[in-house]
């Protein structure tokens, strides 16, 4: 009986120190929990940027025999770094596969995901994510081999189509085929590389997936003039940056930070001309710049982040075509990612 | 109430001397230990849930999942709610438990037996694919199966025929199959059946010849009876169809075993087929070299001594290890996801990414996982007691 008592007592101990135990919050350092403190903070107090990138994606994000990661989607992460820290080289990459990311992001392992994600309800509301604008409109196309004799979608049925899971791409795919009617057989694979390595040996007839990434990923398959794309786009694919829902602080950051990517080509300032602009006379361009009012230090940044991020990094314009575009060797149409001005979807929201 | 407080006064320097505080002492700090770090974790999970605006619940699993998934036992279509998406992923990862059980059984065994062999290239065969499949990672041989040995497969147009009875290509494997999966359960029924009712003939008979010295006829015939009518049932009731290939590639008609069960079945039969082997190696050599002797002067050949002498008091030391080795198996079953089979922990990887709530799919996962292997424990164990010494 006494035994019992003493299990008892020890019980009720324990209970009443987990009511107290509850209100004591861990530090946002060790997994994004802090209740007070915005990933902001966590970033300046670190020194340096924790960016979650696919590290796969010629063109977008990819890793070069040095170690080094170029890209459009990479550039974004240092841009950020640039504003917060001054140095767009303050960047730990993570490379992450598509099922990692959500929860790399919501678990605190990384402070945003510049992976080509694409932005969506369901991922805004019910996966609680918060979309940073978007840096590529993208659409959902279909690789298949030269000789298969395969043009339309109708052709699919009965045949294989490999797909990377945890893809908006997967969904599509399979609601276009439903619409459509056709029997097709998913391969899905976790990792982009076994999946394309299934496509590249003939497990599957179509390789279904962002066209910007058919593209770069078709230049690193063995023979890449032996795959075509089909004439379908399946879906509208918007991929921005990505940061963690109710931390709106970090969100401002990142979404203000690639606005201004965008607001700075449309200004004309590039990373070759951004000096030239300190003394300007034009107060729109001042504000940007941080020559005029507190736009940097309102945000909690250095008021002139813009001149970092443009002469570190450049303007979206000089990104584009360093990494997809005409000085790249996927040489990519600017297409609908070109500024509002000349007929594209590139659109920032006054800086004032 | 004062009286006693002196002559009966609570020493707490005996009590600190004494052995059984300590016993009961400690295992009430452990508890306690345990329920702090849980509820720290618990809380500063609930937390952070809260925090991101989601509560814990599973009623999504009733919201449609929109994804396709290639192969299933089950009807499914894309617009089924998750649940019954994850069920069909359970269905394929039983469908890999139940074979793989089953074949590595069989080939763990024999390899295990052929390793006593006075064949030398038996015994070195036994030897060599044990000593190289135990030391690779599993995930490793998976990809080397799918990628090496099933994706250098000719591609539909170029098929491998069997006899005309079965075709290979870089998309599966296509067997003879029962023509509705009525008849197929029917028969699969049917064969374990037979099996059990064999089983239970044989020790009749064995008894009777052991109480007698002779008879055993009627049994005999019952099972040689048994054995036909079983035949029967294969051969004639399973309206079997035969895959045909077709012009220009692919094949219709009989079961079609994806590329990639076949590559996740392969590796994981050779894999835990391996550690099996050394299991009922050890198992035989537990048994003591004068049970040997004394059965061979008794005039037994080989074959017999290892039958009914060594085998049996083996299994006794085989079967508590096996017991791991299934679960093994069943839980190895989850890495079949790298090489795109479409098993639970597949489909719930796309389910968590799709609808952002890792911690509930995980909380199922863990427990299906767990139900299996207790599932299989439970019925090892009742194997382990019918195996054991019976003490009279």
């Amino acid at each position: 009986m006494r035994k019992w008592g003493l299990l008892a007592a020890a019980l009720g101990l324990t209970m009443a120190a987990c009511g107290g135990g509850t209100t004591t919050t861990a530090d946002g350092e060790s997994g994004g929990t802090a209740t007070a403190g915005s990933r902001l903070d966590v970033v300046k107090d670190r020194g340096q940027l924790i960016c979650g990138v696919d590290g796969g994606i010629p063109g977008f994000s990819f890793v070069d025999e040095s170690g080094t990661y170029s890209g459009l989607d990479v550039d974004v992460c240092k841009a950020v770094a640039a504003a917060v820290l001054g140095d767009a080289e303050a960047v730990e990459y993570r490379r992450l596969d598509s099922t990692e990311r959500f929860t790399a992001l919501s678990g605190g392992e990384v402070d945003m995901l510049s992976r080509n994600t694409t932005w969506t309800v369901s991922r805004d509301t019910s996966v609680g994510l918060e979309f940073a604008p978007t840096t590529f409109f993208d659409g959902q196309g279909m690789l298949v081999r030269a000789d298969s004799g395969i043009e339309t979608l109708e052709d699919f049925a009965g045949q294989a189509i490999c797909v990377e899971t945890g893809t908006t791409t997967e969904l599509n795919l399979t609601d276009q085929m439903r619409q459509l009617g056709v029997d097709f057989e998913p391969v899905v694979f976790q990792d982009a590389d076994a999946a394309y390595a299934a496509y590249d040996e003939g497990r599957c007839e179509g390789m279904t997936s962002d066209k910007s990434q058919l593209v770069a990923r078709r230049s690193t398959l063995p023979n890449p003039d032996e795959h075509v794309l089909l004439e379908v786009t399946m879906s509208k694919e918007p991929l921005g940056p990505v940061t963690v829902n109710n931390d709106s602080a970090w969100f401002d950051v990142v979404k203000w930070t690639t606005y201004g990517l965008i607001q700075a080509e449309e200004f004309g300032i590039t990373s070759e001309n951004v000096a030239t602009f300190e003394g300007t006379e034009n107060p729109d361009i001042a504000r940007f710049l941080g020559a005029e009012g507190t736009l940097g230090t309102d945000m909690g940044l250095p008021n002139d982040f813009m001149v970092q991020v443009i002469s570190q990094v450049g303007n979206y314009g000089e990104i584009y075509e360093r990494n997809v575009g005409a000085d790249s060797e996927f040489a990519l149409e600017r297409g609908q990612n070109a500024l509002w001005t000349e007929g594209g979807l590139m659109y920032s929201p006054p800086f004032r | 109430m004062t009286h006693d407080s002196g002559s009966k006064s609570f020493n707490v320097k005996a009590m600190l001397r004494d052995e059984r505080f300590w016993k009961i002492a400690f295992q009430v700090i452990t508890l306690v230990v345990v329920f702090l770090l849980l509820s720290f974790f618990l809380g500063n999970l609930n937390r952070n849930l809260i925090q991101m605006g989601r509560a814990f619940g599973f009623s999504f699993l009733r919201n449609p999942a929109g994804f396709s998934i290639g192969e299933s036992l089950i009807q499914y279509r894309p617009n089924d709610p998750y649940w019954r998406a994850l069920m069909v992923g359970l269905g394929n990862t039983l469908t890999l438990v139940a074979a793989g059980i089953a074949l590595t059984t069989l080939l763990g065994t024999v390899a295990g037996v052929a390793s006593f062999s006075k064949n030398w290239l038996v015994h070195k065969i036994s030897r060599v694919y044990v000593g190289l499949v135990r030391n690779i990672p599993l995930l490793l041989q998976l990809f080397f199966w799918y990628f090496a040995i099933f994706g250098a497969l000719p591609n539909p147009a170029n098929q491998i025929g069997l006899l005309g009875l079965a075709f290979l290509n870089n998309r599966g494997v296509y067997v003879p199959w029962a023509s509705s999966a009525v008849l197929a359960v029917l028969g699969i029924a049917a064969t374990i059946g037979a099996a059990i009712a064999a089983f239970y003939l044989w020790q009749w008979r064995t008894k009777i010849r052991i109480e007698t010295g002779v008879g055993g006829q009627k049994q005999s015939i019952a099972l040689a009876v048994l054995g036909l009518v079983w035949l029967a049932i294969i051969v004639f009731g399973m309206n079997w169809t035969v895959p045909e290939g077709v012009e220009g590639g692919g094949v219709t008609g009989g079961l079609r075993l994806s590329r990639e069960y076949v590559a996740a079945l392969t590796a994981l039969v050779f894999y835990t087929s391996a550690f099996v082997a050394e299991i009922v190696r050890a198992g035989i050599q537990s048994v003591s070299k004068g049970q040997w002797e004394a059965a061979r002067s008794l005039g037994l050949h080989a074959g017999i001594v290892m039958r009914l002498v060594v085998f049996p008091q083996a299994l006794r030391v085989i079967i508590p290890p096996m017991n791991s080795e299934y679960m093994n198996l069943t839980k190895n079953t989850s890495l079949a996801f790298a090489i795109a089979f479409p098993e639970m922990y597949s489909v719930a990887t796309t389910t968590y990414n799709q609808t952002g709530r890792p911690v509930e799919v995980f909380v199922v996962l863990m427990a299906t996982y767990l139900i299996l292997c207790l599932l299989i424990t439970l019925v090892m164990n009742q194997f382990n007691r019918a195996v054991q010494f019976k003490e009279r």
